[in-house]
């Protein structure tokens, strides 16, 4: 080797050293239970904040694993992600994360869209809650979600609500629900609704008995959300939302966050690990959004106008 | 493949190995295609979990949702051979209801046994590795399981099961009661399948109500890989072929999850699955096409 080559080589590897002292190298192992338009978009939030964090290139080696929607799938997933030895395991929705912690008692998991991470036993405290977890909750914040009904219904009595009776996050959503409407002095209907398919008959059953209709973060109730939106225009039942993407396909109005920035607020989770927090001394937070996006054509198909204090706060108007 | 996944990938594939058995029991011996699995698999993983959380001995807590993934088979069998149901139709309207009963069983669609002690716990103070402990103590179950199953088939009783799947009349004009076999058949077939359930959510840390979806496909794959590979010779063969059949239908799984470099995406999961599945299958075939073209060649 000549001199000027081992200069080289030297000034090359003092930049290298440099710019990994800015990030060094980090490998993010990212797994969902299944392939979703809003879990995939976690996905990517995640990623966007580690390329605005300066991981990003040869500095991030990002992987991600679909567990199709199969339990069994989403456990050998785990162990295969523990044996790859990653710097962080991000899991997303319940059974993925369960799998995880189960696997390793030792590498960081980060999970995201779970509801309930208490009653997953995920964590056995929200603050500080030791060990290898810690994460994002999506549980709504249904209170602010009703809230924004009972503008468009001041009189609202009843709201219906379709869940699938199967998802562990949408029965913790409709427990809370049933809590919140007892404080607001409204009336919860539930209507079951096991596959998407029968989503629509549980929309139907609702026809009559309530002044509303809301659509929780339901993995069953969103992928079929057209069909509830259909029967709300034929029944003049106006047809509410707890994502703000769901506003895109039919529902009257929702304040929320876009799974995108929840997953940009797990990002900043991940962020924190790989600086040198512990994951066991970083508290689970509660997904933060206040996005409200309108739908005033569907309003008026479902024979309702939206308020004008509502439109002027509106950060998205779909036209 | 890491050493940490491939023991993932063996303590899967043993688990799965028992559900390979009971599907062995009802699709080959019985002639009953028994969609039951997909609800017994999830009935046994949510009544032991039920009962470990609320406080009852992990061991216990499988053997009763052992039996009541068991008892789910003698529905499927009394609602077949009493009211004369089709027996596919039969397992479908069980696997249906179980989907019910299961949520009522847990309360909630979830239940987790991540901090609850399981069937492992006494074994965890020897100084194995948790890595290995898993894989060793499923393996033992299973092969455990297969050796009693092999020898229950060797048995008058067994033959006499064996007699009524191959021809049904013939077994009756011997005077075997054809009905009391399928009834225990199922049940056990259920059983196995229930305790395969038990299982997995103590190793993996949870009971879910999506967790049997697709249960009967796994078994089948497993049963066919084996049987491609082994043939049908002697039943503690065809036992152990079912282990390993489930074994390399998990090796596929996890060659398919590592597929990155070829282009694949997390999406393509299935379809990689099915292909490497369907090699395995017409693999043997093939190769023994080969053989006889060559024979041919050589003999003229």
């Amino acid at each position: 080797m000549k001199l000027s080559s081992i200069f080289k080589s030297a000034l090359m590897s003092t930049l290298l050293v440099s710019s990994a002292l800015q990030a060094k190298s980090v490998y993010i192992a990212t797994t969902a239970i299944v392939e979703h338009p809003a879990l995939d978009a976690v996905r990517d939030g995640v990623k966007q904040v580690l390329n605005d964090n300066g991981y990003s290139g040869d500095k991030l080696k990002f992987t991600y694993e679909s567990a199709q929607g199969k339990p069994d799938i989403a456990s050998q997933i785990a162990r295969k992600l523990v044996g790859d030895k990653p710097d962080i395991i991000v899991a997303i929705a319940t059974p993925s994360a369960q799998s995880a912690a189960t696997a390793t008692k030792t590498i960081p998991i980060v999970f995201s869209a779970v509801t309930d991470p208490l009653a997953a036993k995920l964590v056995p405290k929200l603050e500080q809650p030791g060990g290898n977890v810690t994460g994002l909750s999506d549980m709504a914040n249904l209170k602010e979600h009703f809230t924004l009904i009972k503008k468009f219904i001041p009189n609202l009595k009843t709201i219906g609500i379709p869940y699938n009776p199967g998802e562990a996050n949408a029965v913790s959503m409709l427990d809370s629900a049933k809590e919140v409407a007892k404080e607001m002095g409204i009336k919860i209907v539930e209507a079951a609704a096991p596959k998407s398919s029968d989503v629509m008959i549980a929309a139907k059953q609702l026809v009559g008995k309530v002044d509303a209709i809301y659509c929780p973060i339901d993995n069953t109730i969103i992928s079929a959300v057209e069909s509830v939106v259909k029967v709300g225009i034929d029944a003049q039942v106006p047809v509410f939302a707890g994502d703000t993407g769901t506003v895109e396909r039919g529902a009257i109005a929702a304040v929320g966050y876009n799974y995108f920035d929840l997953g940009r607020q797990t990002g900043d989770i991940v962020v924190r690990i790989l600086k040198g927090e512990k994951p066991g001394s970083i508290d689970v937070k509660m997904a933060k959004g206040t996005d409200l996006y309108v739908n005033p054509k569907m309003a008026k198909r479902m024979g309702i106008e939206i308020p004008k204090a509502v439109l002027e706060k509106a950060t998205k108007i779909i036209k | 493949m890491s050493l940490y996944a491939f023991l993932g990938t063996l303590e899967i594939g043993f688990i799965y190995g028992l559900v390979a058995m009971g599907v062995y029991l009802t699709f080959r011996i019985l002639d009953f295609p028994d969609l039951t699995v997909d609800g017994s698999f999830t009935l046994g993983a949510a009544a032991t979990a039920a009962l470990i959380v609320s406080g009852v001995n992990p061991y216990l807590s499988t053997l009763v949702g052992t039996l009541a993934a068991a008892s789910a088979g003698l529905v499927t069998a009394w609602l077949n051979l009493r009211f004369n149901i089709l027996h596919l139709l039969a397992s479908i309207l069980t696997m249906t209801a179980l989907y019910t009963i299961n949520l009522r069983v847990m309360g909630k669609p979830n239940v987790s046994l991540i901090m609850e002690p399981t069937v492992l716990t006494p074994f965890e103070g020897l100084g194995i590795p948790a890595m290995y402990l898993k894989v060793i103590f499923v393996a033992v179950c299973a092969i455990i399981g297969g050796l009693l199953l092999a020898w229950f088939l060797y048995t008058q009783y067994g033959l006499a099961m064996r007699a009524v799947g191959s021809n049904k009349r013939m077994a009756q004009a011997n005077g075997i009661v054809v009905k009391e076999k399928v009834y225990v058949g199922l049940a056990l077939s259920n059983g196995l399948v229930g305790l395969a359930g038990a299982l997995f959510a103590q190793t993996s840390g949870f009971a879910d109500s999506t967790m049997g979806i697709g249960t009967i496909v796994v078994g089948l794959a497993a049963v066919i890989i084996g049987e491609s590979l082994f043939g049908t010779k002697s039943m503690l063969v065809i036992v152990l072929s079912c282990i390993i059949g489930s074994i390399l239908y998990r090796i596929a799984v996890s060659m398919a999850l590592n597929a990155d470099f070829l282009g694949f995406q997390a999406s393509d999961l299935n379809l990689l699955t099915a292909v490497l599945v369907t090699l395995s299958l017409i693999f043997p075939k093939l190769r023994s096409e080969y053989k006889a073209k060559k024979a041919k060649r050589k003999r003229v």
